[in-house]
């Protein structure tokens, strides 16, 4: 369970229904009060940090877009020359854009160095702060602002970066990805990831009403559905052994993409005017490699 | 407005001034009947704004802002969204 202290006070201005608010809270809530949260700019910043406002009960540094790995690693150094650094937990809440485009610089850095840092990336699949720009975090097919389907486009052309697998390729003690309608599996993965000696890293998958074109009570039904038809498996491995990867949550029967595909307004020329069995036949496809490397 | 070094916020969690209550257009109203207790709702909040009350799940109309998650989730049918009146 979640503590009794709420350590992300109400009064935040994230939209109704953000995905990211809710693993923000669960995973501050989960790391207790001798946290200390770095984040670069993004939803997360931008609505909780609504200056003279803030919605942390914990220390909060915000940095630029680029650098919250860097100055999560200054730090864990700083702590450490103190002799303060035993019992503290740093915290990196990142957004997809922080994470997979312009902050994976300053990601690799730190992951290579070895800070003992718990990186968390809250990924919503698009630049949902600024108006729902594409990035590399974005799926295949999906419509964007900057990748609107039409005659001659299907909506996003490129498939996701494969960001945990890139996290664990720096053979790094702890990668995992979790998502919000799985909370109790989020929650023991966070706190091995803070347990370890070394750099974490955690890809949520936050599902975004606004973005992704769907009715805010449907969060956790749509984080679900991700799970449940295969789009994005819950998995863990330590020290990069991808031969040890460890999956956290069996999918025994696997549902078709389509239940997924139709709760998003994103996917909607997938369906409408015509039904492109093609695009969604291809997505299909990716899911069933996916597994079969997975062994399952 | 005078601006502190570094644009430092020294009150924390200051932003429960800001009631964001008035976003609502749907608000959830629990059965006290219903609810047995088992705060998946609470768990499942994305703006912290149930709490665990003694007989049933009390939420903060201060700041829910009418999302729907709580009354989609809750398994027994406690939670049920109504429309805001003037």
């Amino acid at each position: 369970m979640i503590e009794e202290t709420e350590f992300l006070a109400p009064g935040h201005r994230m939209c109704a229904g953000c995905g990211v608010a809710l693993s923000a809270r669960i995973a501050v809530n989960t790391a207790g009060k001798d946290t200390i949260v770095v984040s670069p700019t993004g939803c997360m910043e931008v609505t909780t940090t609504q200056y003279p406002e803030t919605a942390w009960r914990v220390p909060f540094l915000h940095v630029a877009f680029e650098n919250a790995a860097s100055a999560a690693s200054g730090i864990d150094s700083a702590l450490k020359m103190l002799g303060k650094r035993e019992n503290k937990n740093i915290l990196v809440f990142a957004g997809d854009g922080g994470t997979f485009d312009i902050g994976l610089q300053a990601l690799s850095g730190m992951f290579e160095r070895g800070h003992k840092v718990t990186f968390i990336c809250n990924d919503n699949e698009a630049y949902m702060n600024t108006g729902i720009q594409r990035c590399s975090a974005t799926p295949y097919g999906a419509w964007t602002t900057t990748s609107p389907p039409g005659k001659y486009s299907i909506g996003e052309s490129k498939p996701k970066k494969p960001i945990a697998r890139i996290a664990a390729a720096h053979c790094i003690p702890y990668v995992a990805t979790a998502t919000i309608a799985y909370v109790a599996d989020y929650q023991k993965k966070l706190k091995k990831a803070l347990a370890v000696d070394g750099p974490s890293f955690i890809h949520v998958l936050a599902p975004c009403p606004s973005g992704w074109r769907f009715a805010s009570d449907e969060l956790i039904e749509v984080s679900r559905l991700a799970v449940q038809t295969g789009v994005f498996v819950l998995w863990e491995v330590e020290n990069g052994e991808m031969e040890n990867l460890k999956i956290t949550k069996k999918i025994p029967q696997r549902k078709p993409v389509e239940e997924y595909l139709k709760t998003q307004g994103r996917f909607k020329h997938l369906f409408k005017p015509v039904l492109r069995k093609d695009v969604i036949g291809q997505i299909q496809a990716e899911i069933d490699k996916k597994f079969e490397r997975f062994g399952l | 407005m005078k601006i502190s070094i570094g644009a430092r916020v020294e009150e924390a969690g200051s932003s429960i001034k800001y009631k964001t209550g008035g976003w609502r257009s749907y608000r959830p109203v629990v059965n006290k009947d219903k609810c047995t207790k088992c705060w998946l709702c609470y768990k499942y909040c994305p703006d912290a704004a149930i709490e665990k009350g003694k007989d049933c799940a009390v939420i903060d109309y201060d700041y829910c802002k009418g999302c729907g998650v709580c009354a989609k989730e809750c398994k027994f049918e406690a939670i049920e969204m109504v429309p805001e009146v003037k």
